[in-house]
């Protein structure tokens, strides 16, 4: 199976920029569906990347995040090369994770 | 007139309001435990609150303040409330995390940023809103609260319809 991130990290030299899409339903719990019944609640809760051993960034998302969350940050202290681990929890118990090569 | 029969609703929203008064109350308590921002848990609580005030309260304990050195950026319409592109810089120093509120939607607290030492205090994300309404960005530094706000007009929300 194909994971559910897709990431990219470039480092130029200093900052490592990163960008992230994740496939996930995102439902709010609020939506019925074309028979008119609530679709329940699904959604990311956490998202962390870690590069060398520390968590340089952790999203806490509720159910306002867009389907298909995208999210960009950038962070000092890595170079190319080097690994940065996702993983994403949901509030279903579901999980994911990659890791990715900056490049 | 009214029956009394059952509990009646009203009283029941006036019960559930004290309720969250003593919350409140409690949490201004010198020795409040730590604050949900403060700890690595995901603040499940939080985001279940309607009010944006609510929400800044029970994630920082504290208010924030209006601030030019946050910036946010957002489209003054969105054509489509489900996705809508918002992001946040700051040039504060020792930023510990950036949070975002929508203000009308159902629940105000839409995400949260911790950032840690090395990482810039920026963030780029797209967040769903049901309806038109102020969007409210918080840089935690330095342990101060700053804030910017700015009202997004929706043409078509982002809660299914």
């Amino acid at each position: 199976m194909t994971s559910s991130i897709r990431v990219r990290a470039t480092s130029n030299g200093d900052i490592t920029e990163v960008q992230t899409l994740i496939q996930h339903p995102m439902d709010t719990g609020l939506v019925k569906d074309a028979k008119g019944e609530l679709i329940p609640a699904h959604y990311i809760q956490q998202l962390k990347f870690a590069c060398n051993g520390k968590d340089v960034f952790v999203a806490n998302w509720g159910t306002a995040v867009s389907k298909d969350p995208y999210v960009k940050f950038s962070f000092k202290g890595a170079k190319k090369g080097d690994d940065l681990k996702i993983s994403w929890t949901d509030n279903k118990g579901g999980s994911d994770e990659t890791t990715a090569k900056i490049a | 007139m009214t029956a009394h029969t059952g509990p009646h609703p009203t009283r029941r929203l006036i019960l559930q309001g004290a309720a969250s008064v003593a919350l409140i109350g409690l949490g201004n308590l010198p020795f409040a435990p730590v604050r949900a921002a403060a700890n690595d848990k995901y603040p499940e609580e939080v985001f279940k609150l309607k009010n944006e005030a609510d929400a800044i309260k029970a994630l920082y304990g504290k208010t924030a303040e209006p601030s030019d050195k946050v910036r946010l950026d957002a489209p003054e319409i969105a054509e489509n409330g489900g996705v809508v592109p918002i992001s946040v810089t700051t040039t504060l120093d020792k930023v510990t995390s950036i949070s975002l509120f929508v203000a009308e939607n159902p629940n105000a607290l839409a995400a949260s940023y911790k950032i840690a030492e090395g990482t810039m205090p920026a963030v780029a994300n797209r967040l769903k809103m049901a309806k038109t309404s102020n969007v409210t960005a918080i840089v935690e530094a330095d342990g101060k609260l700053y804030s910017a706000t700015k009202e997004v007009k929706v043409t078509v929300g982002g809660c299914g319809g």
